[in-house]
């Protein structure tokens, strides 16, 4: 108990400093520099706006992590139920006076910059329900009350993102919340029959998405169903990716990226890019400092006190692998294109947003893993 | 310490379920991985093509048509740099302006700026719009003069077919020009390596030659964008030019028939008489095939349609005429060859004959006399003919006839504008008419009027194998893979067989029964030029280098009325449509003949006066350029 007095003292900001995880800060600064070059080449070899922007987005969130570093976790753990309220209110509010652009509406103007409140959600939920299953007891994790509560949590927000339209970061939601479910310990034999009554349900679900949706679906099953159209993006993926091959194109010579095939290239299909010019060594290494950076978030929740940190962290550290196995499945032709950015390399102001938030967070868990949470 | 616990014991749960997710995580990242190696290892070819496919288009070249010469090498048909101008509208900073300045530069009509601004409209900004094909050196040089004004315009040298020789050899080689539809559809190499701005055959060997004339594609590879936008010039792929073909044609001779029918209709075939070289090949009156290449405007190409000499016909392949008294050494030949006659046989010719009451007329009123077969070829005397012809039958007269080329093609598969003509017999006429043969038409056959037709080509063959001593030849114009030299085909001639040129074949091709006979009718032509009251006496060369033997001939265009047979008009006084054709065939020199020919002036009036000049003049030239060709060893080999 006396251990426990003493560290619920204030740190000093030096220790804080000297505390932060520089294993995970500088993987994150290198993924930095590298979406930078990236970002240079989709603009064609020069500094344009999408380079521009998505440096004073890096130069504004980085220090953001930073700040959200220096906060306890203990702030963090008081303020999860209202973080996910407030989102939820900005969920409601881009549902009726958001911005409509390409058929949905997902954003908001807050005078600097276009926010997407889905894209914080990502964050959000991890936030409230590790503070949920903190606070249970074990006893109650299985009791029918808390799994309703736990569900409802999650369907709120997701069914919110997915009338914006917005399929793809819907889905990241329910897989960020339902990994704090399984990491809190509700019964493995629950999700095995969630998911076989997910697989009867999905004809209907299918009967109510989107026409464009369904299309996508199609498509992913089959690209050169209709090489022009549809399938157009899948087919010009996986021909950048394939020809970088070994040791790719090399920088700013990518063929596919600079004559115009490649669709979406500073935002869902920056992988594509960067794995064209960089080729498979490139791809993997750029995968290899994606598993540092999930390794060491794995690493921090493992170390600390308290279990809302470590469930935060073995979640989030869920999330980030989520995000990069959707989005590099989709650009490789192995999921349906369903729009999910990679973090930190795609160019888009909410997400990298989140992301930083996200680190921030770890990093407070790091600098605080004595901190024990009542 | 309950809640202690509880917090360890979930500490517990919540690491041992991380351990089983990490897990999973690491298979996850393993499978994309090896996805990526599928990928960009297993598969980088195959990507790598695609991607290439994606960023690189080809454009084809218009092929360099193959060069055709003559039998000295000289270039009949080859090609020629033209200058064009070209407009990409994406370049230009004011189109209107830029089509003001043009017009003023270049003359250009109202019609050609709205095609212009309609190309314009149809075409994505990048293709650019040709303006001019062919600029003339000065125009070309004044649009580069102002090129700094002429944003967006680019001068361009390319390659186009021409014709040297203007309307000399048009007929030969007939022209090329933009082909149509069902041309592009109908031939598979067409097909391949057609581009905009190529021009085919259209007549002639240029048509017939087609694919070996035709040449590759030289390619240009551009690397473009998603739109199609060219980028950037990757490399050039060389096309290959045409096969040369090399005629048997000599262009001194073609050129002088050219000149000895000027202004006239008609046809001069000159022929090498062992190897069936076709030396000279004219009909007249010709035009310029070059009119044709860039789009031949209306007036010029009216002014040839309706010309009334018709200069769209090749009359050497597609004239039919009667072949006239030219026919007569047939004659004379079939009867003897037949036993119908020998050398004493005598008719008395009273300057008409008599049959079933129809009147037979000689051309000299007055009559020949008693007259023997050389005195009859000499004087041409119609009476000797008609009373050969009954002996002799028309269907026996059909056999010696065919045999030396009458009423089949000769050049057949190199012309497709090529007539067959029509030499008749009695089942002939049954099959055809459905009339029986009658006696008075063997009469007028064997004065070659009637039913008989030939094409000029044709008289020229029949005498190349009269004067050759009798034997088959394959007449050609294409020097092929197996050229035979005059002195080979001679010789193997004379030693009874002949070499085929095209099958490497030794070939018995004889055409006669008695080698006598043969000779008899040479004599007889002999007579009929060289000696006094020969038809064609004055036109005769006394220097035995270049004496040579031949028979008039004048063919009736329409039946002579008994007025206007009693009038006796002068040629200037019958209207031009109902005026004899005058026909001459010859072969020189007399002593080792080397040359055969044919003349035919249409509507000339008779075949001593018109025709018959005219081989005195061209035999000259003909026995002269005979060291020359011989010397012209250097057999390419062409292969067709």
């Amino acid at each position: 108990m006396f251990q426990h007095d003493r560290l619920n003292n204030e740190i000093t900001l030096f220790q804080k400093i000297k505390n932060l995880d520089y294993i995970l800060l500088i993987s994150v600064i290198l993924l930095s520099i590298i979406s930078v070059f990236v970002m240079y080449s989709t603009d064609g070899g020069e500094i344009l706006f999408h380079t521009k922007n998505h440096l004073v987005k890096l130069a504004v969130f980085f220090p953001l992590m930073i700040i959200v570093a220096f906060f306890n976790i203990k702030f963090w753990h008081n303020f999860s139920y209202i973080i996910y309220l407030l989102v939820i209110v900005l969920l409601i509010y881009v549902s009726f006076f958001g911005i409509k652009a390409s058929g949905s509406q997902r954003w908001m103007d807050v005078y600097f910059f276009v926010l997407q409140p889905s894209e914080l959600m990502k964050i959000a939920i991890i936030m409230c329900l590790a503070k949920y299953y903190h606070r249970l007891k074990i006893e109650n994790v299985n009791s029918f009350t808390s799994i309703t509560i736990v569900l409802a949590v999650i369907l709120i927000p997701t069914i919110f993102v997915i009338s914006q339209p917005d399929l793809g970061t819907s889905i990241l939601i329910a897989l960020s919340g339902l990994i704090i479910l399984w990491l809190g310990g509700v019964k493995i034999k629950y999700f095995i029959y969630s998911f076989i009554t997910f697989l009867i349900s999905l004809p209907f679900v299918i009967s109510f998405l989107k026409p464009y949706q369904k299309l996508r679906i199609l498509t992913f099953l089959d690209p050169d169903r209709d090489p022009l159209g549809a399938g157009y993006q899948i087919i010009q993926s996986k021909i950048a990716i394939g020809s970088g091959g070994l040791d790719g194109k090399g920088f700013l010579k990518g063929t596919q990226s600079y004559l115009d095939f490649l669709p979406e290239k500073h935002t869902d299909f920056i992988f594509t890019l960067f794995s064209e010019e960089f080729g498979f060594i490139g791809s993997v290494g750029l995968l290899i400092l994606y598993s540092i950076i999930i390794f060491r978030i794995i690493r921090i929740g493992s170390i600390s006190r308290s279990n809302f940190a470590r469930l935060f962290c073995f979640g989030y550290a869920f999330a980030i692998f989520i995000y990069i196995v959707v989005n590099l499945s989709m650009v490789l032709g192995l999921l349906p294109i369903v729009g999910s950015p990679l973090p930190i390399m795609s160019y888009g102001g909410s997400s990298m947003l989140a992301t930083m938030i996200g680190f921030g967070v770890v990093l407070s868990a790091k600098i605080n893993h004595k901190q024990m949470i009542a | 310490m309950i809640k202690s616990n509880s917090g360890i014991r979930k500490t517990d749960v919540i690491n041992r379920r991380m351990f089983i997710i990490g897990a999973a995580k690491a298979v996850v990242f393993v499978g994309i991985i090896a996805r990526l190696f599928s990928l960009q290892i297993n598969e980088n070819t195959k990507y790598l093509t695609l991607s290439d496919k994606n960023r690189i288009r080809e454009w084809k070249l218009p092929p360099t048509r193959g060069n055709i010469v003559d039998y000295f090498g000289n270039v009949i048909a080859g090609n020629l740099k033209v200058y064009q101008l070209h407009i990409i509208p994406e370049q230009v900073e004011n189109f209107n302006y830029l089509l003001v300045r043009l017009k003023n530069l270049l003359n250009l009509s109202d019609k050609k700026i709205a095609k212009i601004n309609k190309l314009k409209a149809e075409l994505k900004p990048w293709d650019s719009i040709i303006v001019s094909e062919n600029l003339s050196w000065s125009q070309f040089v004044k649009i580069n003069n102002y090129l700094y004004d002429l944003v967006g315009v680019k001068p361009v040298m390319t390659i186009s077919r021409n014709y040297p020789f203007k309307d000399i050899y048009t007929h030969v080689l007939g022209y090329v020009s933009q082909p149509n539809e069902k041309e592009i559809l109908d031939s598979q190499i067409i097909q391949e390596r057609f581009v905009p701005g190529m021009k085919i055959g259209k007549v002639g060997l240029e048509k017939r030659l087609e694919n070996y004339l035709i040449g590759t594609n030289a390619i240009q590879r551009y690397e473009v964008n998603a739109y199609g936008k060219r980028i950037n010039q990757l490399e050039h792929q060389k096309g290959e030019q045409g096969s040369k073909i090399r005629l048997t044609v000599d262009t001194e001779i073609q050129k002088a028939c050219g000149e000895l029918l000027n202004e006239k209709a008609g046809s001069i075939s000159v022929m090498d008489i062992y190897t069936g070289d076709i030396i000279a090949m004219y009909s007249s009156p010709s035009y310029d095939p070059n009119l044709f290449l860039f789009g031949i405007s209306q007036d010029e190409w009216q002014l040839i349609r309706n010309n009334p000499l018709k200069p769209l016909i090749n009359k050497t392949l597609s004239g039919l005429y009667s072949p006239g008294s030219t026919i007569k050494p047939i004659v004379a030949l079939s009867a003897l060859e037949n036993n119908v006659i020998d050398t004493k046989f005598k008719v008395k010719c009273t300057g008409k004959m008599e049959l079933y009451g129809q009147t037979f007329h000689c051309w000299k009123e007055k009559g020949h006399g008693w007259v023997s077969l050389r005195n009859a070829m000499k004087q041409s005397c119609d009476t000797y003919f008609y009373e050969v012809a009954r002996l002799l039958g028309v269907d026996r007269l059909n056999i010696t006839a065919e045999k030396f080329g009458l009423g089949k093609k000769v050049l057949g598969e190199y012309f497709d504008n090529e007539k067959k003509g029509l030499f008749p017999n009695t089942k002939w006429k049954k099959n055809n008419l459905g009339r029986g043969w009658v006696l008075g038409e063997t009469l007028i056959t064997g004065i070659g009027q009637g039913y008989i037709q030939s094409t000029p080509l044709q008289l020229c063959i029949m005498t190349a194998q009269i004067a050759n001593g009798g034997y088959a030849i394959k007449p050609k114009i294409i020097v092929n893979s197996n050229p035979i030299s005059y002195e080979d085909a001679k010789q193997s001639m004379e030693s009874g067989l002949l070499f085929d040129s095209n099958s490497d074949a030794l070939l018995d091709k004889k055409l006669f029964k008695n080698k006598k006979n043969i000779k008899i009718v040479q004599e007889a032509m002999f007579a009929s030029t060289n000696e006094r009251f020969g038809t064609s006496y004055k036109s005769r060369i006394d220097d035995p280098k270049y004496q040579f033997a031949g028979k008039t001939g004048t063919a009736q265009v329409k039946r002579i009325s008994k007025r206007e047979r009693e009038l006796d008009l002068e040629l200037e006084q019958i209207p031009y449509k109902d005026r004899d054709h005058a026909l001459y065939v010859a072969y020189g020199p007399y002593i080792n003949p080397r040359y055969a020919l044919s003349i035919i002036v249409e509507h000339g009036g008779s075949g001593s006066k018109a025709a018959a000049p005219i081989a005195k003049k061209l035999f000259k030239l003909i026995i002269d350029r005979h060291e020359l060709r011989n010397k012209q060893s250097n057999f390419e080999r062409i292969t067709i």
